[in-house]
């Protein structure tokens, strides 16, 4: 094995866009413009000019962020040769609606892609544009941002606006609390078992170019050298060509409706109007209450990478170890599908029991060692909520005829889509066999829709210690996708390339 | 205990009919991936003692990669295969096939050399029958029926348990299993629900397990002293070789792997065949040889309670030679999408994945045979995408039934069965449901 050491490097935060360091949470204002290249020559005119937000931490820090990704088709438009896109991941040539890629995402029924407003066959976007802005100055920022190139380059298919809700989602619950923590130093040994969970999380994870928890590098497009290419850097582990992909990501967008309305409603008839019963319903639905608290206690022990603040101790500092009956935080809670904080092994075991673990011959309980490490399948949320706040008392009011729409524009990052968010999307959150359960699938985002000899899937169980669990079915769809794409974020590098691109 | 076997005809294609070869096959789904279990020519349905079953034409796109070692490929006829996994003995079922869907399998099999109106169809199948280098079941024992009827046990339990929910909740454990237990009891005697005693096992099976399981070990250790200098010099020999066999990984051509895709993912449970060329020379052959009679001898006696090593997710696999050991193909029945699938390989049997199939060429470098290889997830997995066939038909006789499912079920009946029940017992039983 060649020694990490040899080719590690420091990450130029200035050729990295903001967002894969940032969240913007003091931006409270952001649009997301959804644009298809009219005119090649114009549209590049203005990527070479756009002043993309790099991750350069300054002070004061920036009253606005502009950020952009392209979908392959948008890449394709652009310019960019076969031979080079050929390098991309084909999760991302093939897009989020291929057919079967639909059946794995959950994206049937009322998800489907023939139902979107965006993103469905006919109807990909060729790039987002994203912007950011300190309060009430998102409307000055877009329009000097824009100008006679852009309107001539871009057609607009759809502005995606976005409100603050003050960290709290259409549901009416903290979101955004759990992030994993990039090892921006690489200094993590991620070549041996992981025994216990950590928040920390390779670099090449969430950034191409860099070593990711396989201790490995993931594929992206590594190019020749020439002078179209000779402001890329070059690639790590080959040297002499220049990588792409360095300092870039895939961001993956998904537009969520959510029916805030419905959900309140339905745990109200579920509680039969109980106040306490409703909060814990609700709670056992997401896995924390909605001010962010897990429903299991914390552990003494501190986990790498959650903070040492105690904000950051009391809503992260623990596993489902303490739990393992369920009772606590339902198996099926929308948190525990998400990230069920387990290692490589279950048990923590060292010496010979993890020998014994390796070889298979481990503890042999039924609900043990279901589940993947969760360290090959972080995402890093960057989304954002739309539509006015509804509180869940409000919620349980009819519908008015204009009923606004109201959802999240959810969006994450990740250097492997189908290793992260396709695998979190399909194997954990849509599994209707997650965790030795049974027709059931997340309780927030699942599609409901029926599998082979399993005509209902639209079941929750909240499992108790030493008695009856307690099922309830029926839940209505919650969340309906109504758009979606595969995006590549750039690194500045990559994207003067593109605008440039010497190709024209 | 009913033991479980497997068939697996072999067939070489008459190239003349491989186009009406495909579309009788394509004629017994309703859809790409998704089989009609009755169709006219195998209905396979019908077959009460079948777990799983596929037809598929043996298409091997990397025939050419042996080029690497300056080789130049073999010509290898086009093979279709017809390959099951069963409850019972072989000779058994391929007689009930023959008897049971003559007229679809003379169609079929006519599209193959050597096939004529007058052939005896068992004999022929008999002929054809490759016998597998290593095979894993999940649970032996666990036969079509008693899936069946466990599951339809686990559903009663599910649907009394709804209608009298306010009824149970926060009974007492013990109580709670004995009033279940009444109830099933009484679902029995009044033949709403059938949950058949096991068949006893048959003697000669039980006889030849029994020796193998003993006697495997033991001829190593007689022959140890000539075996353990033959491995080692086998060893050096190896480690020398992995430094120089060539990788070949590249990238999964689109169109083909979205072609294996839309097959892909119509239930919880999916096929996977995989084949490609043993790497050349002696010291791989034996070493293929070695490991899969290994890995065999596990699975027949070790790992038989739902778990290969660590992974819960296998129904059925298995690794067949061909063409004069100089191919292997792997089968196998999975639960889950490929991409979960493939990680739960690299990540909980990872060792395992390299002492197979780093005997193929291509695989990405190992080292001491158990090392590296598939830690290289994005080539492992574009590697296995690559030698991937797409199965023509496939059928499943338990839609909707995940092996945890299975483990599930069978663990609540046995539960139900079981004679006395402590507290914690109880409590344990209770959370099965």
């Amino acid at each position: 094995m060649d020694c990490p050491s040899m080719t590690q490097s420091q990450v130029d935060y200035s050729d990295l866009q903001g967002l894969v360091r940032f969240g913007y949470k003091r931006m409270t204002q952001a649009a997301y413009v959804l644009l298809s290249v009219r005119d090649v020559a114009a549209a590049r005119s203005w990527l070479r000019n756009a002043p993309i937000t790099s991750a350069v931490a300054t002070d004061p820090p920036p009253p606005n962020a502009l950020q952009v990704a392209f979908t392959a088709t948008g890449l394709k438009a652009l310019g960019v040769p076969a031979s080079v896109l050929s390098g991309f991941s084909s999760e991302f040539l093939a897009g989020m609606t291929e057919e079967s890629r639909s059946r794995r995402l959950g994206d049937v029924g009322s998800n489907a892609p023939s139902q979107w407003d965006w993103g469905g066959s006919a109807n990909v976007p060729h790039l987002v544009v994203m912007f950011f802005a300190e309060p009430g100055r998102l409307d000055a920022f877009m329009q000097s941002s824009t100008g006679k190139a852009w309107d001539e380059g871009f057609e607009v298919l759809r502005c995606l606006d976005t409100i603050d809700l003050d960290g709290i989602e259409p549901f009416g619950f903290a979101d955004g609390i759990s992030q994993p923590q990039i090892d921006w130093a690489q200094d993590r040994d991620v070549a041996g078992d992981q025994i216990n969970y950590s928040n920390m999380v390779a670099l090449g994870e969430f950034l191409l170019g860099y070593r990711n928890e396989y201790n490995k590098y993931t594929d992206r497009p590594i190019i020749d050298a020439d002078t179209a290419s000779a402001g890329l850097l070059p690639a790590e582990d080959a040297p002499e060509r220049k990588d792409l992909g360095r300092n870039g990501t895939y961001l993956v967008m998904r537009h969520l409706r959510q029916d805030v309305r419905s959900f309140w409603q339905f745990i109200n008839r579920q509680a039969g109007g109980n106040g306490a019963e409703i909060d814990k319903l609700a709670a056992a639905f997401v896995g924390r209450t909605r001010t962010g608290d897990p429903l299991v206690p914390i552990q003494e022990e501190a986990i790498p990478g959650i903070g040492s603040q105690p904000d950051q101790i009391r809503q992260n500092q623990f596993t489902f170890d303490q739990d393992p009956t369920g009772s606590g935080c339902p198996f099926g809670a929308h948190v525990r599908r998400a990230n069920p904080r387990n290692a490589d092994y279950p048990g923590h075991p060292t010496g010979l029991g993890l020998l014994l673990a390796i070889l298979g011959f481990g503890p042999k309980g039924f609900r043990d060692d279901l589940m993947s490490s969760v360290r090959f399948h972080r995402i890093l949320r960057r989304g954002r909520e739309y539509g006015p706040g509804l509180s869940p008392s409000d919620a349980l009011a009819p519908a008015p005829p204009d009923d606004p729409e109201r959802g999240l524009r959810f969006i994450c990052l990740n250097a492997n889509i189908s290793r992260q968010f396709e695998f979190l999307q399909n194997a954990w959150l849509m599994n209707t066999k997650f965790s030795g359960l049974t027709g059931e699938s997340d309780p927030l985002l699942g599609n409901r829709q029926p599998i082979p000899n399993c005509p209902a899937t639209d079941g929750f169980t909240r499992q108790e210690d030493g008695s009856l669990r307690r099922h309830i079915s029926g839940l209505p769809q919650f969340v309906t996708v109504r758009g979606g794409a595969y995006f590549f974020l750039p690194s500045l590098r990559a994207l003067r390339y593109f605008a440039g691109a010497g190709n024209t | 205990m009913t033991p479980q076997a497997s068939f697996m005809i072999l067939a070489t294609i008459d190239r003349q009919r491989e186009a009406q070869l495909r579309q009788l096959l394509a004629s017994m789904n309703h859809a790409p991936g998704r089989v009609n279990p009755n169709n006219s020519l195998i209905p396979f349905e019908q077959f009460d003692t079948l777990h799983f079953a596929r037809l598929l034409i043996v298409d091997d796109k990397t025939i050419d990669d042996i080029r690497a070692y300056g080789l130049t490929p073999s010509t290898y006829p086009l093979y279709l295969t017809f390959l099951g996994d069963i409850d019972g003995d072989r000779d058994t079922f391929l007689e009930k096939l023959a008897r049971l869907a003559p007229n679809g399998l003379r169609s079929i099999f006519s599209c193959c050399e050597g096939f004529t109106s007058g052939t005896d169809l068992v004999t022929w199948m008999q002929q054809r029958n490759y016998s597998s280098a290593a095979e894993y079941q999940n649970w032996p024992g666990q036969t079509v029926r008693r899936a069946r009827e466990e599951a339809a046990l686990h559903e009663a339990l599910e649907g009394y348990i709804k209608s009298n929910a306010s009824a149970l909740t926060g009974l007492p454990p013990r109580e709670i299993h004995a009033e279940l237990r009444r109830f099933i009891s009484k679902q029995r005697s009044s033949g709403q629900l059938m949950l058949s005693a096991e068949d006893p096992t048959p003697a000669d099976w039980e006889i030849h397990n029994s020796l193998h399981k003993v006697g495997v070990p033991l001829l190593f250790l007689i022959a140890s002293p000539i075996l353990l200098p033959i491995g080692l010099i086998g060893l050096i020999r190896l480690r020398e070789l992995e430094k120089t066999d060539p990788e070949l990984c590249p990238r999964v051509d689109l169109a083909y792997s979205n072609n294996l895709a839309l097959l892909e993912d119509h239930d919880v449970i999916n096929q996977f065949t995989a084949m490609g060329s043993l790497k050349p020379g002696t010291v791989r052959l034996w070493t293929a040889i070695f490991v899969l009679f290994v890995i065999d001898w596990f699975a027949r006696h070790i790992f038989t309670r739902g778990r290969l090593g660590r992974v819960r997710t296998i129904h059925f696999a298995r690794w067949v030679f061909l063409d004069g050991r100089k191919r292997v193909v792997f089968l196998s029945n999975y639960d889950g999408s490929l991409e979960s699938y493939m990680d739960d390989f690299i990540n909980k049997v990872g060792f395992g994945l390299n002492l197979v199939f780093s005997n193929g060429v291509g695989y990405p470098r190992t080292k001491f045979l158990i090392k590296e290889g598939c830690s290289d997830e994005r080539k492992f997995k574009e590697y296995l995408r690559r030698h991937q066939l797409p199965t023509q038909v496939w059928y499943n006789a338990y839609p909707g039934l995940t092996a945890v499912d299975l483990e599930r079920n069978a663990r609540i009946r046995q539960g139900l069965e079981s004679l006395s029940t402590s507290d914690q017992e109880a409590r344990e039983w209770i959370a099965l449901l």
